[in-house]
Order: C-alpha cells, then sequence, then structure tokens
C-alpha cells in the first residue's frame, strides 16, 4: 500500500513542475497552465489527507467539499484570465510575456 | 495492487508534467496537460474519492482544457520561437525550485505520522456522492452560495471583457 508521504511528495514535485512552467516559459498561455498545474497538486494533497486522517472510519469528506470549490473556482479563473488573454491579443498582437513591459519599472 | 496502480499513475502524471514544461507547441503542452489530469484522476480513484475523479475528468479534462484549446486555435500561436534565455530569471528560478524541494522533503520525511499505512475504512461501504452532497448542504451552505455568485460575476466579467471596445 502507498503511504501518505508517497501521495504528499507526487503532489509537490506536481506542484514544483507547475512552479517551473510559470517561471521558465514565456508564452502567457503556458504560464497559465502552470497554473492549473499548482492547483490540481493542492487538490491531491487534500485528497490524500481525506483518506489518510479518517473521521470515525470515513473519509473526511470536509477535504473533498474543499476540492469541489477549489475546482470550481479554478474555472472561473480560467475564464477570466483567457478572456484577457484575447483582449491583450486584441490590443497587442502578442502573447509573449517579454513584449508586454508596459508596467516595467 | 494499489501500490502498483499508484507508481503507474503517478510516475505517467509527472512524465506528462515535464513534457508541459518542455515541448515548444503550446497544443502539445495543452494535450500532455490533458493526460496529466486523466492520470491525476486515476490517483484520487486510487485514494477512494471517485466522485472528485470523475469531476477532475468531467471539469477539468474536458471542459477547461477544451478551453485553452479553444482559445489556443483562436489566437492562431505558432510554435514559440526559441529566444536567448534570461540568465538571471533561469538561474532564480531553479534556486527557488530547489529550495522549495529540499524543504518539502525534509517536512515530509521528518514527521512519522506520514510513513503510516492506508487505514482501512470502517463498517459498511458508504457512498461518496451522498457523504459528499450532505457535508456541502449541512456544513457549506453559505460558502456554496458565494461560489454561485462568483461564477455570475466571472461571467459577467468575460462578458465585459470581450466587448470589442472598453469604455
Amino acid at each position: 500500500m502507498p503511504t501518505l508521504a508517497n501521495y504528499l511528495i507526487a503532489s509537490g514535485l506536481f506542484f514544483a513542475l507547475g512552479l517551473g512552467a510559470v517561471m521558465l516559459r514565456r508564452s502567457i498561455i503556458v504560464i497559465f497552465m502552470g497554473l492549473e498545474m499548482m492547483l490540481n497538486a493542492a487538490n491531491l494533497s487534500l485528497v490524500a489527507f481525506s483518506r489518510y486522517g479518517l473521521v470515525s472510519g470515513h473519509q473526511n469528506f470536509d477535504a473533498q467539499v474543499l476540492v469541489f470549490f477549489i475546482i470550481s473556482v479554478a474555472a472561473a479563473e480560467v475564464a477570466v484570465g483567457l478572456a484577457i488573454i484575447v483582449s491583450l491579443y486584441r490590443a497587442r498582437q502578442t502573447t509573449h510575456v517579454e513584449d508586454l513591459d508596459t508596467l516595467k519599472f | 495492487m494499489l501500490l502498483a496502480a499508484f507508481w503507474f499513475f503517478a510516475t505517467l502524471m509527472l512524465l506528462f508534467g515535464v513534457s508541459v514544461v518542455v515541448l515548444r507547441n503550446p497544443v502539445s503542452c495543452a494535450m500532455s496537460l490533458v493526460m496529466s489530469f486523466i492520470c491525476l484522476a486515476a490517483l484520487f480513484v486510487t485514494l477512494d474519492a471517485t466522485f472528485i475523479g470523475v469531476i477532475q475528468v468531467l471539469v477539468y479534462a474536458g471542459a477547461i482544457m477544451v478551453l485553452f484549446l479553444f482559445i489556443i486555435m483562436l489566437l492562431d500561436l505558432r510554435e514559440e520561437k526559441s529566444r536567448r534565455l534570461n540568465f538571471g530569471a533561469t538561474v532564480g528560478g531553479a534556486l527557488v525550485l530547489a529550495a522549495f524541494l529540499s524543504i518539502m522533503t525534509q517536512v515530509i520525511l521528518s514527521n512519522p505520522a506520514f510513513a503510516n499505512q492506508t487505514p482501512k475504512l470502517a463498517g459498511p461501504k458508504v457512498s461518496d456522492v451522498k457523504m459528499i452532497g450532505m457535508t456541502l448542504f449541512h456544513s457549506f451552505g453559505l460558502p456554496f452560495e458565494v461560489v454561485g455568485v462568483l461564477l455570475l460575476s466571472a461571467t459577467v466579467g468575460v462578458v465585459v471583457l470581450s466587448r470589442r471596445t472598453l469604455r
């Protein structure tokens, strides 16, 4: 049987991959995909904790309800983020983060 | 059996995750992300969270990633041209990643409670759809309503953002 540490390390590595995508990639769409990967890594550790921290013999369903909320907030975030990317592309004809330096100090 | 499933799906999820970071074409990035979310749903099923696994496939791998692909095709994004790497950003990013990974492994390995085997579920099997529904409407009524308002305002925001001229 896998242990809790196995799941937590898999989740941490997935989070690190998402963070790597955010910091290393320069296409704004792929950066957004990295954000999604980080949210999902958090979901994986929540579900692992809900299975390993039993409440009176059953999974802790509070954690699974929290995952449900995270998924719905992520859906709203994706819709708004992609609309912002589309209007940015209309204004600038680029999705490369280094071409978007108006606010740069 | 469960251990084999865990290793198989975790490895596959991380491999597809690496290909999201490495591949240059945004469409192949999105397709690898779909595959890694499906492997993540399989990991949820190995943790006896079938409902969350189903939602993961339906909402993430289905709806959200289709939205991503739709936007990639709408903007007609080509393969990213390789530009000179920003040296400072790359080294800084690698340092932050290394620090995060080392702290995380230290914390996980130092706590003996994390090395426990999977505990047995007690008594007759309960349906997790029913239990999630009960928890959602008994203890999380207000947050549920707030999420509804959030989704509505996000929809209105998208409609306003996608008008051709912003005033």
